[in-house]
């Protein structure tokens, strides 16, 4: 036929070049978008998580007690927020998601090691994510023998030798075979219904822009909040279906347990899905055309995966990240879904988690409906 | 009062940036006209329909829009007007009836599904009610647009030209309608490049950089540009068209087929170039009344 003309070529590729110049904020994206992402997995992502909250049940007025949690303080891994001398409190705090670690130093503890009878020392850890703790866990053991190996002077030096004077208890709790899937498919369903929901209604009104019946879209009666929800409305039954086949398959492929509450969960996920579709939306009334929605989304996305807690420790992870974290919508929707599914938690533990993304849910909306023109301004 | 106006806006002025994109433009139109809005590309048609309904806030000037102020009654004007875009904006990927419905729900209509039918027979469109809009050809679009527009039973319909892109024959039937609506007492105010659409409207405005210079009908408009045209025919006239150019009072040449339009304001000096051709064999030259695209020309050439 005709060949290759090297002209042609040059003539596409010269118009590519100007057409991509025109889109300033896209060329931004292009730049951003890595750095974002050597950021988030540079610095917030740390695969052996340090400074876990740890709450710690002490019923033992003995130096050993003491001892330990001298080490415990004094150790990288464990970081102790609490200490109370009643066992059920810390495990309140265990089921809320405040504490990774309990520590539990029963009474007579140190008589116990006085007298040989190798009291338990317990450990329990929340299993919901097997990841967040197992280094923490191996360094335990250690912890505390070494801890009590300098107290174990005079008559007790013999013990100082040989195994530890107590019986280390590891209670896996939520969890007790470190199943990973229960982790990681509840976090899918956080995951997943992050990136469709934004991803459908970003495109909402850039697209009408790019067809030109935005124009027309204005000039009828139409208000922005009419036109929000109308957009944003059919969406949640797509994200409803999604949800149930996530979680049937969650339930009767990957066996995950469901302790808590269906309508509790159902809740959540209206005000998780509804909240996701409104960020969505307002990427649209930002965005000036399809691709710039698109990056924005990706922008909104990685975070979700990577600081949320899904796919690493969200304790292990530096403040900052932590507090960017607790920003997005998928964190406080992991912690919900992972404590109903897995810990059988109710309304009174789950609360902390919903009012963030109610909140979030109406920020978005008040963005966008700032955002949207009612003219062509 | 002597006569109702459907459009009477005062000092309407926008600007984008550094460019002022209408300056200080008066419109009167008075209930039940058909105005044409004539101008070149660029000179601020748009913009001043976007204005009159409500979906630019003018920077500065005042007045009403079917009795709604321009400046602060936004909402209301775009109950009761009717704007047809430049480019078409409905849905295509809905069908012409779904459109219609959509229309008929965004604007709250009672027996919605009478007016649409009402509406898709109006306009011969019962056929294809099914088909989807994106799928029409250019003269369909226009005409589906045109009954959108109209669902609501507006007091003032504002065209951005309507027929660019549409055939002769669709072009008339389109502006039978526009009469037939404006003898019910609709008012109209449609932007057009097409002079045989100026001469179907009551009067027309001209505006040019923003500026309008030029309204009435469109015999006044003729008249006050004071333009004088001298016809050329015969054989090979063409060729004259340049040396024609450069005479002095000579302002504006153009063909006509296989005519030529010399166009000047001095009937004098107009005449005096024109004397040296007037004995060629086979040259015919004979005064005549400028057209209305002779004095647009004429009148966007003077433009600095």
């Amino acid at each position: 036929m005709r060949g290759f003309s090297p002209q042609r070529f040059v003539a596409v590729l010269m118009k590519e070049l100007l057409q991509m110049r025109r889109d300033r904020l896209t060329a931004a994206m292009i730049v951003g978008v890595p750095v974002l992402q050597l950021c988030l997995f540079g610095f917030a992502i740390n695969l052996n998580p340090k400074d876990l909250p740890t709450a710690v049940s002490i019923d033992d007025p003995g130096m050993f007690g003491r001892s330990i949690v001298a080490a415990l303080t004094n150790s990288s891994y464990f970081r102790i927020v609490r200490q109370t001398n009643s066992p059920q409190t810390a495990r309140r705090l265990l089921d809320e998601g405040r504490v990774t670690f309990v520590v539990e130093i029963p009474v007579n503890f140190s008589r116990d090691i006085v007298r040989g009878s190798q009291p338990d020392l317990v450990i329990e850890t929340d299993a919901t994510d097997p990841a967040a703790g197992s280094y923490a866990l191996a360094a335990f053991n250690t912890l505390a023998t070494t801890a009590l190996r300098d107290d174990l002077v005079g008559p007790l030096k013999a013990r100082a030798q040989g195994p530890p004077p107590f019986q280390l208890v590891t209670h896996l709790l939520y969890n007790p075979e470190s199943n990973t899937q229960y982790n990681i498919v509840p976090g899918l369903l956080a995951v997943i219904l992050t990136m469709t929901m934004v991803l459908i209604t970003c495109l909402a009104l850039t697209r009408e822009r790019e067809r030109g019946t935005y124009e027309n879209l204005l000039a009828m009666p139409a208000t922005p909040l009419e036109i929000m929800l109308g957009k944003i409305a059919p969406n949640i039954l797509i994200g409803s279906i999604q949800s149930a086949i996530i979680l049937l398959m969650a339930k009767f492929v990957f066996g995950v347990p469901m302790l808590g509450s269906f309508w509790l969960l159902a809740l959540g996920l209206a005000i998780y899905i509804t909240a996701n579709l409104a960020v969505g939306y307002t990427f649209s009334t930002v965005a000036q055309n399809q691709l710039q929605a698109m990056q924005m989304m990706v922008f909104f996305l990685l975070p979700s995966i990577l600081l949320s807690g899904f796919a690493f420790p969200f304790k292990g992870m530096p403040g900052w990240a932590q507090d960017i974290g607790e920003v997005l919508p998928a964190t406080h929707f992991l912690r919900i879904v992972r404590g109903i599914l897995l810990k059988g938690n109710g309304w009174v533990e789950i609360w902390p988690q919903v009012w963030p993304l109610i909140l979030f849910l109406f920020a978005a909306s008040a963005v966008a409906l700032l955002r949207f023109r009612r003219t062509l301004d | 009062m002597a006569e109702a106006l459907a459009i009477d806006v005062r000092g309407l002025t926008k600007r984008f940036g550094q460019k002022l994109a209408v300056d200080h433009v008066d419109i009167a139109v008075p209930e039940g006209e058909v105005w044409g809005f004539l101008g070149p590309n660029g000179s601020g048609k748009t913009t001043t329909i976007r204005m009159l309904c409500g979906l630019l806030r003018p920077d500065d000037g005042q007045g009403t829009c079917i009795g709604y102020d321009v400046l602060t009654e936004a909402e209301e004007i775009k109950r009761n007007v009717g704007y047809m875009t430049q480019r078409f904006s409905f849905w295509e990927d809905l069908s012409i009836r779904e459109n219609l419905e959509f229309v008929a729900r965004v604007y709250e209509l009672s027996d919605r599904r009478t007016r649409v039918n009402d509406m898709l027979e109006r306009l011969g469109l019962q056929h294809r009610q099914n088909q989807l809009a994106g799928e029409l050809s250019g003269g369909w679009k226009q005409r589906m647009a045109l009954g959108a527009c109209i669902l609501h039973d507006p007091k003032l319909l504002l065209l951005d030209e309507p027929t660019a892109g549409v055939d002769p024959q669709a072009r008339r039937d389109f502006w039978e309608q526009i009469h037939g609506l404006s003898e019910q007492g609709l008012t109209v105010l449609v932007s057009t490049h097409y002079m045989d659409e100026a001469e179907r409207c009551d009067r027309i405005v001209y505006i040019l950089n923003g500026k309008l210079i030029a309204r009435g009908t469109v015999h006044d408009v003729i008249g006050q540009s004071g333009l004088v045209t001298f016809l050329i025919q015969g054989e090979g006239v063409r060729r004259l068209a340049d040396s024609l150019r450069h005479k002095p009072g000579v302002e504006y040449v153009a063909f006509f087929g296989a005519m030529l339009h010399v166009s000047g304001h001095d009937r004098d000096a107009l005449a005096r170039a024109l004397a040296a051709y007037s004995g060629e064999a086979g040259i015919l030259i004979a005064e005549a009344p400028p057209s209305l695209e002779d004095v647009f020309i004429q009148l966007q050439e003077q433009a600095p």
